[in-house]
């Protein structure tokens, strides 16, 4: 026995080896199949940075040009890949920088583990150079955040920290990591990876007796539709999705963050749901006798005002986040769970159907649209061009197979209503937190997510000046960014509520930009400014063609403003087609 | 839908920064918390929280579930005052020769069960552990007799109708369902379902 226990002995300490936290970092992103980080340095985090050396052929590092940059990248290449977005930063100030990046990833649900380097455990509380309380500006902020002093923590904390940021309903996890524990050296048993947390149910249970409750809703229903979100796609069920929505023959209309998870030209795609989506969806809303709604959350963007909101209808949500349900909107059916679990479900249960008068409400409603504002933004009589009509010249070339990142603003509505998108994970936008700038970081960390698809960033003249920095990170790195600006010479969103309902007090909107062919020259990148429609086609293709990354700078009519619109404190079926019914 | 007081009972893992994390989901809504009171529970390792608001049930009901998906919160309970056991813990400071000199001092303390914690020449402390109206009332009574120093705890509450948290938990340390939903064991017995 007592040999038997010795040799037991000899082969545990065979398997462990001496290592440092840094070591130990990185050798848990490896177990985690990370292969892109993005980071920027600094006097905090120099220890896994000098541990990062010697594993620069294993592990990627993009070196950004702010810390913001950083986050947003990561957000672009979760998003875009399925996979958790991994974030390095220093203390202070580089974690600071995160906090934007922070918010919008908790906001749209986004993957993404943060690491930020922090003083000397010694030193905490002391306000020691670059010293700042990161876990308590952090927490409003983020899914789940811890401190890690010691360096035996951290295999288990970042196997937490990757588990929680991937599973349930996804979000942003920071480990801050004290430079001694960076430093100290410790016996590594190996990287175990973390499937439960005892706390912690990141799938509530499918209760059966919801599915069928709502399944008979549905195949009761006359006006049935359904409005889905990006749920669909962070739960990687979209085929699910789509045989859910052919077997059941209703409409289906989508959020922002939704748009994608099925083609856009789906017969039964109905378009997009929200203060400037399309004006079926938004109108039909309040006809509609069942209101199926999946992976979504009734952001007041998409409901208008909450007492016009589908009061005549019976509402099914399916949701993997408790919380949500009756959060904005009481539901008859609440369907808990992760949608790839309950789609199935509910599929088996509901009859196969077509609706026919009711989509014909649909393409009515299309048609109104069509006449009143599409024809008009893709195809204008007048010599200004229009954002519309660039997309459009887009979409043909790019034949809606393209990754399509768009910052915050006009840009923002035009590229989400008249992009096509044949494939999910196409769309990345800031939705829930509207973050001006978020594009061109995010395109970049699309193009590590996908280097097999084009990435085309649409970006307005305000956002491109808030992160242009990271052309930097492009003329270093190289990742394939086609930059497309749609140039109005305002900020153009505001200028348009202005003008909309503050009597054209123009405030603070007009922006002049410097000459961004010339910005981007300096960054060694070609780009070209087009303001004649004659030379639109031929730029695009340019841009397309090009070998590596292109910036092309599109001027667009100043004041063009983007309808239909739901004005703000209004019900969604008193949506307007244009500024004369506002 | 009226406000009234609820009692937020809140089981969690016994984690640094767990209390911000709670405490905020309140203070960003702009809702005031009347008592907040830590304690280890009745399960070794699982920490209490009992918290008490004035406010509607449906923003009880919201703020449980914003609670329970912090992922170290195991179960956020909330209750009325008749389905719960409560007691808060006030402190008295009142000059000990007041005490001495007024007989009805005496008496006050008396019916109101005050116990004396410390009796020093200048000074007594007395508790008294009841409701808060209880508790106020006796601040009223002593306020002309010179009441140097007044203070009380969070309220610490019982749930009537709890079976304590032992079951609870094994249902939570019981792994994830597997990727069979229907095979799941619990699926047709709602009580045994986790709801919110």
């Amino acid at each position: 026995m007592e040999t038997l226990a010795l040799q037991k002995e000899a082969t545990t300490v065979q398997t462990t080896t001496t290592i440092s936290g840094s070591e130990a970092v990185l050798k848990a992103l490896l177990a985690e199949k990370v292969d892109t980080v993005f980071g920027y340095p600094g006097g905090a985090i120099m220890p896994i940075y000098d541990a990062l050396y010697d594993y620069n052929d294993r592990l990627k590092h993009i070196l950004v040009r702010h810390e913001q940059g950083a986050i947003h990248a990561a957000q672009g290449y979760a998003r875009v890949s399925g996979k958790v977005g991994v974030v390095f930063a220093t203390s202070g100030p580089g974690a600071t920088n995160l906090v934007t990046g922070l918010a919008d990833a908790m906001i749209d649900s986004t993957p993404v583990v943060c690491i930020t380097g922090q003083v000397f455990a010694h030193l905490l509380g002391t306000d020691a150079f670059q010293e700042t309380d990161v876990i308590n500006i952090t927490t409003p902020v983020t899914k789940w955040n811890y401190q890690v002093t010691d360096a035996t923590e951290i295999p288990s904390v970042l196997a937490k920290a990757f588990y929680i940021a991937g599973s349930g309903r996804p979000g942003p996890v920071v480990i801050d990591i004290t430079k001694n524990a960076q430093l100290q050296m410790f016996e590594y048993a190996g990287y175990k990876r973390c499937e439960h947390i005892r706390s912690y149910r990141p799938k509530p249970i499918v209760r059966k007796e919801y599915i069928q409750q709502a399944a008979q809703l549905i195949n009761g229903a006359e006006r049935p539709f359904i409005i889905f979100g990006q749920g669909v796609v962070l739960g990687k069920a979209e085929k699910e999705f789509l045989r859910f929505v052919e077997k059941s023959g209703i409409p289906a209309a989508w959020t922002i963050m939704g748009m994608g998870a099925i083609p856009t030209d789906h017969p039964l795609a109905a378009g997009m749901l929200g203060m400037h989506g399309n004006y079926g969806p938004n109108l039909l809303t309040n006809e509609c006798d069942v209101l199926i709604a999946i992976g979504m959350r009734f952001d007041d963007r998409v409901t208008g005002r909450l007492d016009k909101y589908a009061k005549q209808a019976k509402i099914v949500h399916l949701d993997i986040d408790p919380a949500e349900i009756d959060k904005n909107v009481k539901t008859a059916v609440p369907v808990w769970g992760d949608c790839k679990e309950t789609l199935p479900l509910l599929t088996e249960l509901i009859e196969q159907k077509v609706y026919p008068q009711w989509l014909q409400r649909f393409k009515d409603c299309q048609a109104k649209e069509d006449q009143k504002v599409i024809q008009n933004e893709l195809h204008p009589a007048g010599d200004v061009m229009t954002m519309g009509e660039v997309l459009r010249n887009l979409n043909e070339l790019t034949n809606g197979e393209a990754i399509i990142v768009t910052d915050v603003g006009q840009h923002q509505m035009v590229a989400c209503r008249y992009a096509k998108m044949n494939n999910t994970r196409s769309n990345v936008t800031s939705g829930g937190l509207g973050t001006m700038g978020f594009a061109l970081p995010a395109a970049i960390g699309a193009a590590y997510g996908d280097p097999s698809r084009t990435t085309v960033a649409i970006i307005g003249d305000g956002g491109f000046q808030m992160t242009l920095q990271e052309l930097g990170t492009i003329m270093q790195f190289k990742p394939n960014v086609k930059i497309m600006i749609l140039n109005n010479q305002f900020l153009g969103m505001v200028r348009q509520w202005q003008e909309l309902f503050h009597q054209r007090r123009y405030s603070f909107v007009d922006i002049t930009s410097p000459d961004f062919v010339q910005v981007a020259k300096g960054f060694g990148i070609p780009g070209q400014s087009v303001s004649d429609r004659k030379d639109l086609r031929s730029a695009l293709e340019t841009m397309i063609n090009a070998d590596g990354s292109y910036l092309l700078e599109v001027m667009v009519g100043k004041e063009n403003n983007v309808f239909p619109m739901v004005p703000q404190g209004r019900g969604v079926a008193e949506i307007v087609l244009g500024s004369d019914e506002v | 839908m009226s406000k009234q007081e609820y009692t937020i009972t809140v089981y969690t893992e016994n984690q640094i920064g767990l209390l911000n994390r709670i405490a905020i989901i309140f203070s960003r809504r702009k809702i005031n918390i009347d008592s907040l009171n830590t304690s280890p529970s009745e399960v070794d390792s699982v920490h209490r929280f009992t918290i008490v608001i004035n406010e509607t049930e449906e923003v009880v009901r919201k703020l449980c579930r914003q609670i329970e998906k912090q992922v170290e919160v195991l179960k956020a309970y909330y209750n009325t005052a008749d389905e719960i056991v409560w007691q808060e813990l006030a402190l008295y400071k009142v000059p000990t020769e007041v005490i001495a000199a007024e007989v009805k001092v005496e008496r006050l303390l008396r019916e109101h069960g005050a116990k004396a914690v410390v009796i020093r020449k200048d000074y007594t402390v007395f508790e008294v552990a009841g409701h808060r109206e209880e508790t106020d009332k006796l601040i009223r009574v002593l306020e002309p007799f010179g009441l140097i120093e007044f203070v009380r705890s969070g309220r610490v509450a019982i749930i009537k109708a709890s079976d304590g948290f032992h079951e609870k938990l094994k249902e939570f340390e019981y792994r994830e369902p597997g990727e069979e939903a229907i095979e799941n064991e619990y699926l047709d017995q709602g009580e045994k379902v986790f709801t919110m």
